[in-house]
């Protein structure tokens, strides 16, 4: 993992102490709520309907267990005992005290955390494959690059007054687990004929409103150009974005105006006058960053491994666990495991303070002390050797955290909604909980199988759900709270964008109308397939037809 | 209104000189773009200083100036506002691809906490809002010491420190 060196940690420290400054001034009415703003808004405090709201960046999902044991103080001392693990691999707080927000920063700081450019219209947090450093199908660590993408945007000074948000994400693994696709800027790596590693360059992928998958601009990039290849993507962003709806702001919407050709050229050319400069990186910088991400030392075991084989045999619940959260390593003996933070009824990717110290003890034992943030609000334990597995599982089931539903129907991705968010329409959290609730028996859930279901509270789409298999936007339709369905999203490699399946349901209808599909892929499928294979060849039609009867084709 | 121009708090004493009046013989002057560009602009003359204004909302005019600095003593760049920030990349390309090499100034309803951005892209004055606390500006300057990436001002970056300044040339 990354160690901040001296000019790291003074850069947050001197951040830290800014801001409580700042902090003292609005407290003592020097500063208005106006003039404020700006400045908070720099360090990921929110204000939303009922409190503050404290985004801590997690820079490519990778925490180390001293890491996750200071979010799980910030929960106890400052919180309500516990935290929300987002999409963008980040943490939320929901309820700290403006008073107290210089004091957690501060103590982040200790172990090389911060909340800068966590919101605003910058360049956010970089995110990154959650298997990243470990995956069996990986080509290079993806964090090197990620941690050079952190530093150079840090503080940016041309680029921190963009016409929106910003936000870039990485795979280094032809499988991709970080939904390039649909980002601001998705970059994954890959091997060209010569056998160099680069990256292909995809721009203009994005959610909210309107929706688009995004455009590979540039093929291969080789690796020493991508700084001053990003300079002048958002430079060009920068100067022509446009500014004067935030709705249209996204670079997602300057691609499609202009097409992606024409963006690509006009990059093309900000790029001839910047590459070769500055931004190309010395590669004792690259090293030095690469040896902090060397592999951890893991001696292979040669498999099969009798203790993990038998517990799968002897004990079904443990079988069906290690079916599914469980990740192939590039380790022999190895894999990596999901720790899901979707229990039946729960709130996804909330994680009590207890049990975020509890899972610092588990990775200091069996996973090098290393811990990861998916964007589907779940937890890795990268590196656990499997006849240690049965073990682990005992523990994680004591802590209710051994949910054996990675990737199944109540794997649900969900925005914080209506209960906390400002600008939702609908609330998220008590459909995911009623979802998972009607698909309690885990035996039905293997049943069904890979089924990735993702709730949005309003159009912004923070809960993903123009690429859920299965996709519900909470709307708002004169003061109710009603949920349009959209069907066949993905956001992986062949990412597809959902459609709408017909009229909108009531917050009533809307868990039977779910089950209602699960139960139409039942009758469809064929032998092998998954729910987006079935969707895929049959579309839309036999859903509609047995969500909303015969009239629904004829009334259209 | 006041002018922080260097580091140092001074009068503005740059005046504007409207499109159909005579430009004066002596002072500091600022030119609607279009009459700079035009074939008759004033040339260098003693105790004259000539500037132009750039509308912070149009990058291409960038473009219009490139190959007409010779005489010109200021750019100010009037950003539309504080979330607008097209004018850092109008400062960078003057300053970095274009080379000029007067005094760059931003103009308009700024923050404080840009102003170490500002200096980084290369501004080297700023207007100041009438009712602005020197001490809020000068703050910001200080407050943060490290600087990651190289951009047009002189800041060494955390790259220069890690590796000497050679890995940097």
């Amino acid at each position: 993992m990354y160690q901040y060196d001296e000019y790291d940690q003074r850069l947050v420290d001197e951040r830290v102490e800014q801001f409580r400054d700042q902090v003292r001034r609005r407290l003592s009415g020097e500063l208005s709520e106006d003039e404020f703003k700006p400045l908070r808004l720099m360090n990921g405090l929110y204000l939303q309907l009922h409190a503050y709201m404290l985004r801590v960046a997690i820079p490519y999902g990778t925490l180390s267990s001293a890491q996750m044991r200071t979010l799980a103080t910030l929960a106890r001392r400052w919180d309500r005992g516990y935290g929300h693990f987002t999409t963008r691999q980040n943490i939320q707080y929901n309820w700290p005290k403006l008073e107290d927000v210089p004091d957690m920063l501060a103590e982040l700081a200790k172990v090389g955390m911060h909340a800068i450019q966590t919101s605003g219209n910058c360049i956010r947090n970089v995110t990154a494959d959650h298997f990243a450093g470990v995956a069996r199908d990986e080509i290079e660590d993806p964090r090197i690059w990620a941690e050079i993408i952190r530093q150079w945007s840090t503080l940016h000074p041309e680029f921190s007054f963009l016409p929106r948000k910003f936000k870039i994400a990485i795979t280094g693994s032809p499988n991709d687990r970080a939904a390039v696709k649909v980002h601001d800027i998705g970059l994954r790596m890959l091997r060209n004929a010569d056998g160099d590693v680069g990256f292909e360059v995809i721009v203009g992928g994005g959610q909210g409103r309107t929706p688009f998958i995004g455009e590979t601009i540039r093929a291969f990039l080789p690796k020493q150009h991508l700084l001053s290849y990003l300079e002048a993507i958002l430079r060009v962003y920068n100067q022509y974005g446009r500014r004067d709806n935030s709705f249209k702001a996204r670079i997602k919407i300057l691609v499609n105006a202009l097409g992606a050709a024409e963006f690509a050229r006009q990059v093309e050319a900000e790029w001839a006058h910047l590459r070769d400069g500055a931004l190309t990186l010395p590669a004792a910088e690259v090293d030095r960053i690469a040896a902090q991400f060397a592999p951890p030392v893991l001696p292979p075991v040669a498999e099969p491994i009798p203790a993990f084989d038998m517990a799968r045999l002897t004990d079904p619940a443990f079988g069906r666990w290690a079916r599914t959260n469980l990740f192939a390593h590039k380790v022999p003996g190895y894999a990596s495991v999901l720790i899901s933070l979707k229990p039946v009824g729960g709130v996804p990717g909330d994680a009590t303070a207890d049990q975020m110290d509890a899972l610092a003890d588990l990775a200091d034992r069996y996973s090098q002390g290393e811990i990861r943030v998916t964007h589907g609000q779940n937890l890795v334990l990268p590196s656990v050797g499997k006849a240690h597995l049965p073990d682990l599982w005992q523990q994680l089931t004591a802590l209710g955290l051994a949910e054996a539903n990675i990737g199944l129907v109540s794997d649900i991705i969900a925005c914080p909604g209506l209960d906390y968010c400002a600008l939702a329409n609908a609330r998220s959290i008590p459909i995911a909980q009623r979802i998972s609730q009607r698909f309690a028996d885990i035996g039905r859930q293997h049943d069904i199988g890979e089924l990735q279901l993702k709730i949005s509270g309003c159009i912004n789409a923070c809960g993903h759900h123009h690429v859920g298999h299965i996709g519900i936007l909470g709307v708002d339709k004169k003061g109710e709270e009603f949920y349009q369905i959209t069907l066949g999203g993905k956001a992986e490699e062949d990412a597809a964008l959902g459609k709408i399946v017909g009229p909108a349901f009531s917050y009533d209808a809307v868990v039977d109308a779910v089950e209602t599909i699960v139960d139409t892929y039942l009758v469809e499928r064929r032998s092998g397939e998954r729910f987006i294979d079935t969707y895929r060849r049959t579309g839309l039609a036999p859903f509609r037809a047995r969500l909303y009867g015969e009239t629904i084709d004829a009334a259209a | 209104m006041p002018l922080l121009e260097r580091g140092r708090l001074i009068d503005d004493d740059w005046t504007d000189v409207a499109d159909d009046l005579p430009v004066p013989a002596r002072g500091r002057l600022i030119l609607p773009l279009a009459r700079w560009l035009s074939d008759h602009a004033p040339g260098p003359q003693p105790g004259r200083s000539l500037g132009v204004r750039l509308p912070g909302d149009r990058p291409t005019e960038v473009d219009r100036l490139v190959g007409r600095f010779d005489g010109l003593d200021l750019i100010a760049i009037r950003f539309a506002g504080f979330r607008d920030g097209r004018g850092f990349s109008m400062a960078r390309l003057l300053r970095e691809r274009h080379g000029f090499a007067g005094i760059l100034r931003a103009e308009g309803p700024l923050l404080p906490d840009q102003l170490r951005f500002l200096q980084r892209c290369g501004f080297d004055a700023v207007a100041l809002p009438e009712v602005a606390r020197l001490a809020d500006w000068q703050r910001f300057l200080r407050e943060i010491s490290v600087v990651y990436q190289p951009a047009a001002d002189a800041a060494a970056t955390v790259l220069a420190y890690r590796h000497g300044a050679r890995a940097v040339a």
